[in-house]
């Protein structure tokens, strides 16, 4: 005979203030089954829990119910308190009654007739569920950390200083991601190079950590613990045991007027070339859709100079396989396309600038050796205009967010300026100005009352072309009135978008992703470097716009994550995965076709003396995910999903 | 006057999109119809059409199947199986005199709370429109409607 508890929560007010929770504890004490209902504040409390703890004992129940949010905030919570009571956690189910009832709906009745039927149908499931155990599977104590800029570099480095094994991917041809391209970074004004360069140095050069430089995640498959990731490493054809770096190839290629892309298209590079100088490895790779010789088949200049002998024009991309037991996600953030915003006529005028190609010209590893002049004819700008929010929080170009970065790095542009051109001016059209951060707001007040940076609070609606000058017109919202501002060079703080390709490797690895393809957290504020797959971690600009400070802390947080997992032998998986029922199974084989993990395997019954009987189908317990596809294909019902039976279901579905 | 007619509807939706997707539009305290009534399962490719027959059994006047967009599924393609078993099944149902709107199809990811609170706006008024789903109250009628299973 079941004997259910039915915990009803009030979440504070958050459910009671629409449920009436008394009248949802008086219909469940009437239910068949139902041994005893309780309700209380807060369930997820320490008391809370200890009175389910309590009545598990007291009552003798087989079974519990809590209604409360939803199960993927407190189904652990919840399970885990009935395993301290002794009772099977797989015997607690949750009935979600605040997201998907108090907090949607505005009549209390209605509100409570919806929770009564919720909960009564769980109270139904839950008499049907079964004992379960959890699965053990080891762990593999090697971490992937996807993306090599400043996120991936901490995660790795804290991960492999702890002693765990580290494999860094990095898609470009060296580490260092856009923290590399930055001249100074606020509030302090730390050389980013300075900073950023010992960093690669130091992963590049740690024992416990293999780099695998312009490479890709091919596939990932497998599950926490026991990834198998395949990473495509993309021919380089120069022979990274045989090159020294001397760099006499990249002095000799021929084609030289190639646009850059750690300098954002301000200085050419050639065809065979290092992404910059302090590039870490410091080894040139061979940009085949530019090369001469892959282009019409003679050239080859690099190969005679070469002194080792290390290019090789027949190198092709190799499939590296990797075992893995976590995976850190530090893939970072683009620059929003400009093309967006006509009206500012990036493209059209060289000297509009993006934000990252300001960041380019004042760095002194830059193209202009860190002065500050006009692309156009290389002079000097005396009046710098500088346009915030171009392209974020304006929902008609599509995106909603605030960067988070722009305003730090404008008020950091505008006092660069003014420190390498004194008599400069700068005026800045903004929104508002989002300073939260240690010394943040000091440094943008720093920039108006010591480096002169003048602020207008309005948009920018149009730009063009007169007398050699850079005309800006603008509202001055505070005055009230439209401004113009002749200006020589303007720069534009357009928005972090994800990588353009995010979408695609969030499916690859199986994570989610937003309407604009940052990845998702598990949960915004109390698990915000997992994702919803256990043993996938999100560090850095990929998960959303940051700036580096955040990156780091979230990257550290990651190998925490990371490290406590490897310091387990081994794992608990839910048991919910697929089950069969060999004396009914006929062997049609619908379930290996429909599996999407080749769980299903073929097994030979075989009497006392060996010979077969015949062959049914048995679930590979260490591959089932537990999706349950082969459940509904099973033409004799034999197969079953453990934790979601087709007798829990129908029973759910009939006591709503 | 007799009260209006108010649908009861079953949703059928895998736990890692649609079910997400639902506690989004509950933590973004969007508001809809009080008739839906949600069974959350691992994956859309879990759920069999037996679950739609028990449900309008039950007294469902709709049943809403839900899951990840294609190409999103967490189990990698157990929503294409429940796309095509739904597609082969409603051809069924219409066959033998069930209408097509009772049994309505979607996909809504764990991003979207908003686009499944209108889905449940507008299929409940669609469903409401249509009127009580008197086909099955007759066999219930006869069964009795007990929570046998």
């Amino acid at each position: 005979m079941a004997k259910i508890g039915v915990f009803v929560c009030h979440c504070g007010e958050n459910i009671a203030a629409k449920v009436d929770c008394t009248k949802l504890v008086a219909a469940m004490e009437g239910h068949p089954g139902v041994a005893i209902a309780h309700e209380y504040k807060y369930f997820c409390s320490e008391p809370g829990q200890e009175s389910i703890k309590k009545a598990v004992a007291e009552y003798g129940l087989t079974g519990v119910i809590v209604a409360a949010c939803s199960p993927r905030m407190h189904e652990a919570t919840f399970r885990t308190a009935c395993a301290e009571a002794g009772l099977n956690p797989y015997l607690c189910e949750i009935a979600n009654i605040r997201e998907q009832c108090s907090w949607v709906h505005n009549d209390g009745e209605q509100a409570t007739r919806k929770a009564i039927e919720i909960t009564r149908s769980l109270v139904e499931k839950v008499k049907r569920n079964n004992e379960l155990q959890p699965i053990e599977v080891p762990v593999t104590r090697r971490a992937l950390v996807i993306g090599g800029g400043i996120a991936g570099i901490q995660a790795a480095l804290d991960i492999a200083n702890a002693g765990g094994e580290v494999v860094l991917v990095e898609r470009e041809a060296s580490l260092g991601g856009h923290m590399a391209q930055l001249s100074e970074t606020f509030p302090t004004l730390d050389c980013s190079q300075c900073i950023m360069t010992p960093r690669m140095v130091e992963a590049a050069r740690h024992p416990k950590i293999r780099l695998l430089t312009y490479s890709e995640i091919e596939k990932v498959e497998g599950f926490i613990g026991n990834f198998n990731v395949t990473v495509r490493q993309k021919a380089r054809f120069v022979d990274m045991n045989l090159c020294t770096g001397c760099g006499e190839c990249m002095q000799k290629c021929p084609a030289k007027k190639i646009s850059g892309e750690f300098d954002c298209g301000l200085a050419n590079r050639t065809a065979i070339y290092t992404p910059f100088a302090q590039a870490v490895p410091n080894k040139p790779v061979i940009d085949s859709e530019h090369c001469i010789f892959f282009k019409n088949g003679k050239c080859k200049a690099c190969q005679r100079v070469c002194p080792t002998d290390a290019i090789n024009f027949e190198m092709e991309d190799e499939l590296v396989e990797l075992e893995i037991g976590a995976i850190v996600v530090a893939t970072g953030f683009q620059v929003q396309n400009t093309a967006l915003y006509g009206e500012y006529g990036y493209g059209r005028y060289p000297d509009v600038l993006t934000g990252l190609q300001f960041e380019r010209l004042a760095s002194a590893s830059g193209p202009t050796g860190g002065k500050i002049t006009r692309p156009s004819d290389g002079k000097e700008p005396e009046t710098i205009v500088f346009i915030q929010c171009a392209g974020s929080r304006d929902p008609s170009k599509g995106i909603a967010y605030c960067s988070k970065i722009c305003c730090m790095y404008t008020a950091k542009h505008a006092m660069l300026y003014r420190h390498k051109n004194h008599d400069g001016n700068s005026r800045i059209f903004y929104m508002d100005i989002r300073a939260a951060g240690k010394g943040y707001d000091e440094f943008t007040r720093r920039a108006i009352e010591e480096d002169g940076a003048g602020y207008v609070r309005g948009r920018v609606s149009k730009l063009w072309q007169e007398n050699g000058k850079l005309m800006v017109r603008g509202a001055d919202t505070l005055l009230g009135r439209p401004v113009e501002v002749a200006a020589d060079m303007v720069v534009l703080a357009t928005a972090m978008v994800p990588q353009p390709d995010s979408k695609e490797l969030g499916k690859t690895l199986g994570i989610g992703y937003d309407e604009y393809g940052f990845f998702n957290e598990a949960h915004l504020k109390l698990r915000p470097v997992e994702t919803a797959t256990a043993g996938i971690f999100l560090a850095g600009a990929c998960q959303s716009p940051k700036d580096i400070p955040d990156s780091v802390a979230q990257a550290s947080a990651c190998a925490s994550k990371v490290l406590a997992l490897f310091s387990r032998d081994k794992l608990e998986r839910e048991p919910v995965i697929a089950q069969n029922n060999e004396a009914t199974c006929s062997g049609c084989w619908g379930c290996v076709l429909a599996c999407p993990y080749n769980a299903i395997e073929k097994k030979d019954l075989t009497d006392r003396s060996g010979n077969l009987i015949r062959r049914v189908a048995s679930v590979n317990a260490g591959l089932c995910q537990g999706c349950g596809t082969c459940v509904t294909f099973c033409r004799s019902n034999s197969i079953d999903l453990a934790g979601f039976t087709e007798k829990q279901i129908f029973a759910e579905v009939m006591g709503l | 006057m007799s009260e209006p007619f108010e649908p009861k509807i079953v949703a059928f939706v895998c736990t890692y999109c649609t079910y997400a997707g639902a506690d989004l539009a509950g933590t973004s305290r969007l508001k809809y119809p009080p008739n839906v009534r949600i069974v959350r399962l691992p994956c859309t490719g879990r759920i069999s059409p037996m679950f739609i027959l028990k449900a309008f059994q039950k007294g469902a006047d709709g049943v809403l199947v839900s899951g990840c967009h294609p190409g999103d599924c967490h189990f990698d393609h157990g929503n294409y199986h429940a796309r095509r078993r739904w597609t082969a099944f409603n051809a069924l149902l219409q066959f033998t005199g069930v209408p097509e709107e009772r049994v309505k199809f979607s996909w809504i990811s764990a991003a979207e709370g908003i686009k499944f609170a209108e889905l449940i706006d507008s299929i409940t008024e669609e469903i409401r429109t249509a009127g009580p789903f008197e086909q099955y109250h007759k066999l219930i009628a006869e069964t009795g409607s007990a929570a046998s299973v």
